[in-house]
């Protein structure tokens, strides 16, 4: 019940936040001088008086601010994103074609970072001043202070030039063909250099974390009791120490999610993975009002369900953490 | 001229040279898959309703024109196979190929050829284009007769590359609007070389070849894949180790020159003479002090253009003098080039009334630029213009509109710009010295606000002289002229580059490079 009553709860915040970003949006990109047809204009390499004005009139822009707003409040009230100036196309097709790459990319290097982050963290906490505790922390971070697009333009030369085991580019090669498992090999070979390159950055704030929450568990009673007992040494560390240590690790994996989704953006341009990201950025440079917005509002979502599930996955790692309940 | 150039490598490689030589003179191959990278995903694929180069070069894959042109400016027929123009100029006929058909089988006649001319008269952004233009004519299947109200010598070239792509009447006149139609992205049927099977937005697009294209035997390569990859380091890599066949408008200095030192690829300049991309200095001649045109003239000779083409751009680009690209037949190159000299332009400032404050400054003056590609050459002119005392600011746009809408709406003393050709001067130069076009809020009219009735005389008459000597003889004049006056400090061509694995046998180097037919392309 309380698990219900808390996401109801979170729901109706998430609602709240939801249009709260889209109206703020709207307004800043109302502020910004220039517009949607100076964009077609300049890809088009110029145009004249009638095609501007056309082209405004087409997309409503030559009404004013608060009708423009009205009108896509209504659209979205019934579920519809608009269409996007730039590519003509509705904005829920533009988000959904895009929109699993976005996540799949996301979601693995968030969970690679989380197991490696997690297991180096451990391993340099069995020895905090030891050799492996030191090359951990310089690992960890050069990954974090590294810009990511430097790491992944690195990743390219190392590994696609030097060493060309990796495509430079891209989520699949149209030249293979063949069964699911093969494609899928296919687009896990793409998926590497740009997973890596995005774990990087959230490496370092987990082995941190994960080392120095270690650190704090092992020096309690319990664990001093559980070695008494006489379990071995790996059931002390993996079984009853790591799982107390593991809280902190959790938090921040819920809170990085806007910061990974974020951190997209640059890893998609750099690697040309066909994601959220990349079009983020290109509608934002086209002043593609309607996408940017679409795109914003489906990061949020992401969010905020992100979050939610950090909350229910809490409970799962320490039954002590009561849902719903605020300190 | 590449063969040459292998005989010319030492002995030790001569076996390899000899095999290599052997691979070009060759005739040409049929199959194979060219991976061609390009650096945006278009809008759609319709050249008749968007112009610019992301849709020009999938599209001119799609759609064949009536002509085509080489690497000498002449045109060759393409789906028109033969082509008249009358002695008073206003005709033209266009006796079409037999035979040819879309890629729905559906035959190519004479009114799709008209609707066509319709369609890119209606809803393309280059007006001048098809402006003359009072009908099409079809007496035939395969004749179009053009009815213009005044002669148009640039008529020839804007029926070529994808500045007249011929589209299906069948598939477009169905009364929706040709701009947003959804056939120009999906199920597109097209009259070109190569066929659509898969357009993925950021991903690729992938063409075929053609199986009943109306030229036999072409086109060479069976498949395309346009792999779209937004990141220049990305590419050259892509380049370097072989992923990767093609790629056009490269512009990277460095990048071009460790590319040039691979011997696996071709890195050539040419195939930009149509598109004729050329930066400059836009002054607001309508604002003190810039409307007086002795401090353009003094800023000018304050710009060291062998800077710009040797420390910022390495060697890659080419000297421009005026605004017309000097790979074109126009090209003027006697004018006054505005050689870097302190002293004149010191003496000319001073002459024209404005002395150095106790701060050694005259003036300042703020200079807008719109995109990272062009930060160097911008904030070059700031230490070059402190030397004559000319305090400038740079305004760094964080985004194209936000620069357009400055520059259109000519809130700027300075502006660094690029702007292209477009073949015919009618088309990409005439727009900006017309005193007829400046138009507030419209990127790349008249921005400078620049007035000259002798230049619009000058420019209406070469618009319409079918000689062509006469009107290389009024171009000239023209450029002689605005280098003269200076609304803009004209510098260098943008140092676009195709680079293309020696794979690719026939690498486009026409006029329009890779926004033509890559129907003689193949692969070894």
């Amino acid at each position: 019940m309380k698990a219900l009553a808390l996401i109801v709860r979170r729901v109706g915040n998430g609602a709240l936040l939801l249009f709260a970003v889209l109206i703020l949006n709207f307004l800043l990109l109302h502020l910004a001088p220039g517009d949607i047809a100076d964009t077609i204009a300049g890809d088009m390499g110029g145009a004249d008086a009638e095609v501007m004005e056309e082209i405004r009139a087409r997309f409503g822009l030559d009404k004013p601010f608060h009708h423009q707003l009205g009108l896509y409040l209504a659209r979205l009230a019934q579920g519809d994103l608009g269409y996007s100036y730039f590519f003509q196309t509705p904005v829920t097709e533009l988000i959904f074609e895009r929109l699993a790459a976005t996540l799949l990319l996301v979601i693995s290097a968030q969970v690679l970072a989380i197991v490696i982050g997690t297991v180096l963290g451990v391993v340099a906490a069995r020895r905090p001043n030891g050799a492996t505790s030191h090359a951990v922390t310089l690992l960890a971070l050069f990954g974090y202070s590294a810009p990511v697009f430097w790491t992944g333009i690195m990743l390219i030369i190392l590994f696609c030039s030097i060493f060309p085991i990796f495509p430079v580019g891209g989520m699949i090669d149209v030249r293979v063909e063949g069964s699911w498992f093969v494609r899928g090999l296919d687009v896990l070979h793409h998926l590497m250099l740009p997973m890596v390159t995005l774990a990087s950055i959230f490496l370092a704030l987990y082995s941190r974390l994960a080392r120095a929450s270690m650190l704090d568990v092992l020096g309690s009673d319990y664990v001093r009791t559980a070695r008494a007992k006489g379990l071995s040494e790996f059931v002390v560390v993996y079984k009853h120490a790591l799982r107390n240590a593991l809280g902190p690790v959790v938090t921040l994996a819920g809170l990085q999610f806007s910061g990974i989704m974020s951190g997209a953006v640059l890893v998609e341009t750099v690697f040309s993975w066909p994601g959220l990201g990349s079009l983020a950025l290109q509608s934002i440079l086209a002043r593609d009002t309607p996408t940017i917005l679409g795109i914003l509002f489906f990061s949020s979502l992401v969010v905020v369900v992100a979050n939610l599930l950090t909350d229910l996955v809490y409970s799962l790692v320490d039954p002590r953490i009561e849902l719903g309940e605020r300190n | 001229m590449q063969s040459f150039r292998t005989f010319a490598r030492p002995l030790a490689v001569a076996v390899l040279a000899a095999s290599a030589l052997t691979a070009t003179a060759d005739t040409p191959k049929q199959g194979g898959t060219l991976i061609w990278a390009i650096q945006n995903t278009p809008r759609h694929l319709n050249p008749a309703v968007q112009s610019g180069i992301s849709t020009g070069q999938p599209g001119t894959q799609l759609f064949a024109a009536p002509l085509r042109y080489d690497d000498q400016w002449n045109p060759h027929p393409y789906l028109a196979r033969e082509w008249h123009t009358s002695d008073d100029g206003l005709t033209v006929t266009l006796k079409l190929v037999e035979g040819a058909t879309f890629h729905d089988g559906m035959p190519i006649t004479s009114k799709d050829v008209a609707f066509s001319i319709k369609t890119v008269q209606e809803n393309h952004p280059f007006k001048t284009m098809y402006a003359p233009v009072e009908r099409v004519e079809t007496p035939d299947d395969h004749t179009a007769v053009i009815r213009l109200s005044q002669p148009h010598p640039a008529l020839l070239l804007a029926m070529s590359s994808q500045l007249l792509p011929i589209i299906p009447e069948h598939v477009y006149g169905d009364g929706q609007d040709p701009k947003s139609h959804p056939r120009n992205s999906q199920d597109v049927v097209g009259s070109g070389p190569f066929k659509l099977v898969e357009f993925k937005r950021d991903e690729h697009i992938i063409l075929e070849r053609y199986e009943d294209f109306f030229i036999e035997g072409r086109p060479y390569v069976d498949k395309i894949v346009m792999r779209i990859l937004k990141d220049g380091s990305a590419r050259t890599i892509a380049l370097e180790n072989g992923e990767v066949h093609l790629s056009a408008f490269e512009q990277n200095a460095r990048d071009l020159n460790r590319l040039k030192k691979k011997d696996h690829l071709l890195v050539t300049p040419d195939g930009y003479a149509a598109i004729g991309p050329i930066a400059w200095l836009a002054f607001n001649t309508q604002r003190e002090p810039t409307s007086d045109k002795r401090v353009r003239q003094a800023i000018a000779h304050a710009i060291d253009r062998e800077f710009l083409l040797n420390a910022i751009y390495l060697g890659t680009s080419q000297e421009a003098r005026t605004g017309i690209h000097p790979g074109s037949p126009f090209y003027e190159a006697d004018v006054e080039p505005y050689d870097l000299d302190l002293d004149k332009a010191n003496e000319i400032l001073d002459g024209a009334g404005y002395p150095r404050g106790a701060d050694g400054m005259r003036f300042g003056l703020t200079l807008d630029y719109g995109w990272s590609g062009i930060k160097a050459p911008a904030e070059y002119v700031k230490p070059a213009l402190k030397k004559i005392g000319i305090d400038v600011t740079v305004r760094a746009a964080p985004d194209f509109p936000t620069w357009a809408k400055r520059v259109s709406n000519h809130e700027f003393d300075m502006s660094w710009d690029v702007v292209f050709n477009w073949g015919d001067p009618v088309i990409g130069v005439h727009r900006t010295y017309l005193s007829t076009n400046v138009k507030k809020g419209v990127i790349w009219s008249n921005t400078q606000g620049y007035a000259n009735p002798e230049v619009d005389a000058i420019l209406g008459e070469a618009g319409q002289e079918m000689d062509p000597e006469k009107r290389k003889a009024l171009y000239s004049r023209f450029q002689k002229i605005v280098a003269e006056d200076l609304p803009v400090y004209w510098t260098y061509t943008l140092p676009y580059h195709t680079v293309a694995n020696r794979k690719i046998g026939n690498p486009p180097k026409s006029i329009w490079g890779t926004c033509a037919p890559l129907d003689e392309v193949y692969l070894n």
